[in-house]
């Protein structure tokens, strides 16, 4: 009974302001207003996101997020494995620390990033300072994927953490003791049970990068346009929210497509996993 | 040894790498000049400015309100919606952790305008309680997602052998799952108050009638550059956050003996 | 950490009950405002003089100004939008009728910026800021005259300037230097414009907007295509930037002072305006936001110098070839077409 009750609210609100809303963007998806105010239900919205323009930017976006969700993977696993592992003298406020640079504001993160690589920046700086030639950082795809790493990176390392942070030390003392070498007892154990904390991570990671505009407006000066921007424009700068609306229903799908094969490559049998995408 | 010292070395570089943003809006922070790029000497001026601008104030005060609140209620709901998903039949596990994934997977700009479409429909000002409840709705998922793989590492009967033992469900749920899923609890809180403060595209769409919260309002001054006032902001904002840290490591560790 | 947690809600909650009961029958005037474009010290004044207290909020664009009025759900009382968008407005029954009589200090405001095209009878719109678009650089990193869009072409700048990302402004840029006009509504010309912006691409640094002053001043960018606004801002604190108003033309922008519809506080609304346009009120904004002043009286009290500067009060010969965007309707989808396929190459 009690277990029914928990998730009550949870129901509530999933139906009331994620459903319902989401409902209401789909139907704007599939609504074309004519010159003279009339609504009729068309597809004509979707048949145009599939001109080679749009598709262009789509791949643009779904490469540079899979980049960063992959560069965050190689630099947060390591680091999560060292947090579980720490002393625990240290460990909750190392996990704090990773979380403090959260708490700054995201513009103001990225805006920073601004004035480290900027041509006056700290780094040229430093480059100057060796007698180096300045190198263009800013404005760079370069930028927009160290923008998307840095700010996305908590998100990946803190639910691997969490995650092998409870596993059982015992697994691994035994796979030592079976005479597992470090590479083994990572590969055959640490690795595959560790996999519910990276899936999470990857799509804490994956999500916010592949939708941003803020990042690639910031960073790449706005010659560079991603999904994200292509949907900021319709809604804020045409007000066209049917096209607009279309465009987030394809991002949508094109998500909720990769979150099944996740979930299938994820649940079945985590071993197999080594020749998985993520 | 030498594995230990590359570990060090390794977590040295991270920190690095999170905290050098940070350093530079600091030291520009004191900065007597309005460019971020050219030192023009030490000044305090842009703190003692900071205090009288009254939009940033205001817009502080919204931030930190807002997220207090939304982390606050959305964890509540997610930890016992995580114990309920838990229990559930694995199919409708399934589907509802996907309509879950939803905020998450959807670009913040989708799940704005969708809130505000409904918010618009259903006549309700947009102004302080629609901001809480577009943040409340955004940052329950994420509790979710850390919280229920705390409940998956968890014995799966231990509920059951509590309640077997004669415990009240309320009772067995306080001493014997809510210290198996404590750090995922903190997580989620940590990250959903987080993801409130950070959040700026779906507050913009959720908010209006002279609410906005510190991003908006950089947003809108960054229109002419951004000020120096808001290094001076984002460094005092690092100084509370650290010391209140330094704070909370002391109690955790003070529990711990 | 779960007391620590409780006291800092009851905190939260005892404050935000203070601001709650505010002294409920005093007037508040929701002002929604560009960022940064009055100088807040005003509306102390303005509540010392007539007890109505401001609640000041900003935007960024017109168009995101445009999409909270338009989808509803707050209520300003005060708005500034430019021409284009007043006149989109008003089409669309988005402002609430002036009245003038309410407005005495209207007699203050320059006949040249009443009764302009998108308002015709300034029935719903006062005149409160004006400028151009041009190009500003850096005389100490560019030492050859400026005088022609031309330059925003010539591969000797590449990554050395700034464009505005914004499409009714980058493309303007591209329909005036090609000798069409801003407002066309010709989709081969729309298309030429397209053409010269994609092959413009390469050259440039960045599409702009909100930080184009500090580029210029940590010299990141030599040169940029900004608002004369902007430019009056760098130029008063630097001596080594010039701004030019291209010989082909630009955009000439008029920001006017709008009733929202929906708007609760009317009358307190009028009033305001009314203060805004009185002479030394209107010194205290210019003053602040650099733009230039469609007031008379507030133009006694500025430094003589700034007359006759391109940035501020430009000669009235070097604006012939100038438009006033319009409002370009259905068309516009078409801008966003054009605009869209640019970046996304």
């Amino acid at each position: 009974m009690i277990k029914r009750l928990a998730s009550g609210p949870y129901l509530f609100w999933l139906i009331m302001f994620i459903i319902v809303p989401l409902l209401m963007v789909f139907g704007y998806s599939i609504v074309q207003t004519d010159s003279s105010g009339n609504l009729s239900v068309s597809f004509s919205n979707f048949a145009r996101a599939f001109d080679p323009i749009y598709i262009t930017v789509l791949g643009r976006s779904l490469k540079i997020a899979l980049e960063a969700t992959a560069i965050c993977l190689l630099m947060g696993y390591p680091m999560a494995m060292i947090l579980a592992k720490m002393n625990v003298k240290y460990r909750t406020f190392a996990v704090m620390m990773f979380v403090v640079p959260m708490w700054m504001n995201f513009l103001l993160r990225t805006y920073a990033w601004m004035t480290i690589l900027g041509k006056n920046g700290v780094l040229n700086g430093i480059l100057s300072f060796f007698g180096l030639p300045q190198v263009q950082f800013l404005y760079s795809e370069g930028a927009v994927l160290l923008g998307m790493v840095y700010n996305f990176l908590p998100f990946m390392v803190l639910p691997i953490y969490t995650v092998l942070m409870k596993m059982d030390s015992s697994l691994i003392e035994a796979a030592e003791d079976l005479g597992g070498n470090k590479v083994t007892v990572f590969s055959k154990v640490i690795l595959p049970l560790s996999i519910p904390g990276v899936l999470s991570g990857v799509s804490m990671v994956f999500m916010p990068a592949v939708s941003t505009f803020v990042i690639s407006n910031l960073l790449y000066g706005g010659q560079y346009m991603l999904i994200g921007n292509l949907i900021e424009q319709q809604y804020l700068v045409v007000n066209d929210w049917n096209f607009g609306s279309a465009v987030a229903m394809i991002l949508m799908a094109l998500i909720l497509i990769s979150m099944a094969v996740m979930n299938k490559v994820g649940g079945d049998n985590p071993e197999d996993r080594g020749t998985g995408l993520w | 040894m030498v594995g230990k010292w590359l570990k060090r070395l390794y977590t040295i570089l991270m920190f690095g790498f999170l905290y050098a943003p940070i350093a530079v809006l600091a030291i520009f922070s004191f900065n007597d000049s309005k460019s971020t790029a050219k030192w023009g000497g030490f000044t305090f001026d842009w703190y003692k400015s900071l205090f009288q601008n009254d939009l940033i104030m205001r817009s502080l005060y919204y931030t930190i309100l807002v997220a207090i609140i939304a982390s606050a209620i959305s964890t509540l709901i997610g930890t016992f919606a995580a114990f309920g998903l838990y229990y559930m039949k694995p199919l409708k596990q399934k589907v509802l952790l996907n309509v879950n994934s939803l905020p998450i997977l959807n670009p913040d700009i989708v799940t704005g305008i969708s809130l505000m479409t409904l918010f618009v429909a259903l006549n309700i000002k947009l102004g302080l309680i629609t901001m809480i409840l577009a943040h409340v709705t955004f940052c329950i998922p994420y509790v979710v997602l850390s919280v229920l793989p705390k409940f998956k590492q968890m014995p799966s009967e231990m509920l059951e052998a509590a309640m077997d033992l004669g415990a009240t469900p309320w009772y067995a749920f306080r001493k014997v799952i809510y210290p198996e899923i404590k750090p995922g609890i903190i997580t989620g809180a940590l990250i959903a108050f987080t993801l409130s403060i950070d959040d700026f595209v779906i507050s913009f769409f959720n908010t209006g009638s002279g609410v906005s919260n510190l991003s908006i309002a950089i947003y809108s001054m960054a229109r002419r550059g951004i000020k120096p006032e808001i290094n001076a902001l984002s460094t005092l904002m690092f100084i509370t956050v650290l010391i209140l840290l330094l704070i909370l490591n002391k109690r955790t560790k003070i529990e711990e003996i | 950490m779960k007391r620590a947690l409780a006291i800092l809600l009851m905190i939260v909650l005892v404050g935000s009950l203070f601001t709650g009961c505010k002294k409920e029958d005093q007037v508040v005037l929701n002002v929604y405002n560009w960022g940064d474009y009055i100088d807040e010290d005003i509306f102390d004044t303005f509540e010392e003089e007539t007890g109505i207290k401001v609640n000041y909020e900003t935007y960024a664009t017109n168009e995101e100004m445009y999409t909270k009025i338009k989808k509803g759900g707050t209520q300003y009382d005060i708005a500034i939008p430019s021409d284009y968008m007043i006149e989109k407005m008003i089409k669309e029954d988005l402002v609430e009728p002036l009245d003038l009589t309410k407005i005495p200090n209207y007699a203050n405001i320059d006949d040249r910026f009443k009764n302009l095209d998108f308002d015709p009878n300034n029935e719903y719109s006062v005149p409160y800021f004006w400028g151009t678009v041009g190009i500003i650089y850096n005389t100490n990193l560019i030492s050859d005259p400026i005088d022609s869009w031309s330059v925003l072409w010539d591969a000797k700048y590449a990554n050395q300037f700034t464009m505005v990302d914004s499409q009714r402004d980058s493309i303007m840029v591209a329909l005036k230097k090609l000798g069409y006009s801003m407002n066309t509504k010709s989709v081969d010309e729309l298309e030429a414009a397209k053409q010269a912006l994609i092959e413009q691409k390469p050259l440039v640094l960045a599409y702009v907007g909100d930080n184009v002053k500090d580029m210029l001043i940590s010299e990141e960018a030599a040169m940029a295509v900004v608002w004369s606004g902007e430019a009056s801002n760098v130029i008063q604190e630097y001596d080594n930037f010039e701004y030019v108003l291209p010989k082909e033309g630009s955009n000439i922008w008029f920001d006017n002072i709008v009733i929202p519809k929906g708007a609760k506080n009317i009358d307190a609304a009028h009033e305001f305006i009314n203060f805004l346009c009185r002479g030394d009120i209107g010194f205290k904004n210019a003053d602040y936001v650099g733009y230039a002043t469609c007031n008379t009286e507030t133009m006694k009290l500025l430094d003589p110098a700034l007359m006759g500067t391109t940035y501020a009060y430009p000669d009235d010969s070097l604006l012939s070839n100038f438009e006033i965007f319009q409002d370009p309707g259905d068309f516009i989808t078409e801008y966003d077409r054009i605009w869209t396929e640019i970046k996304a190459k």
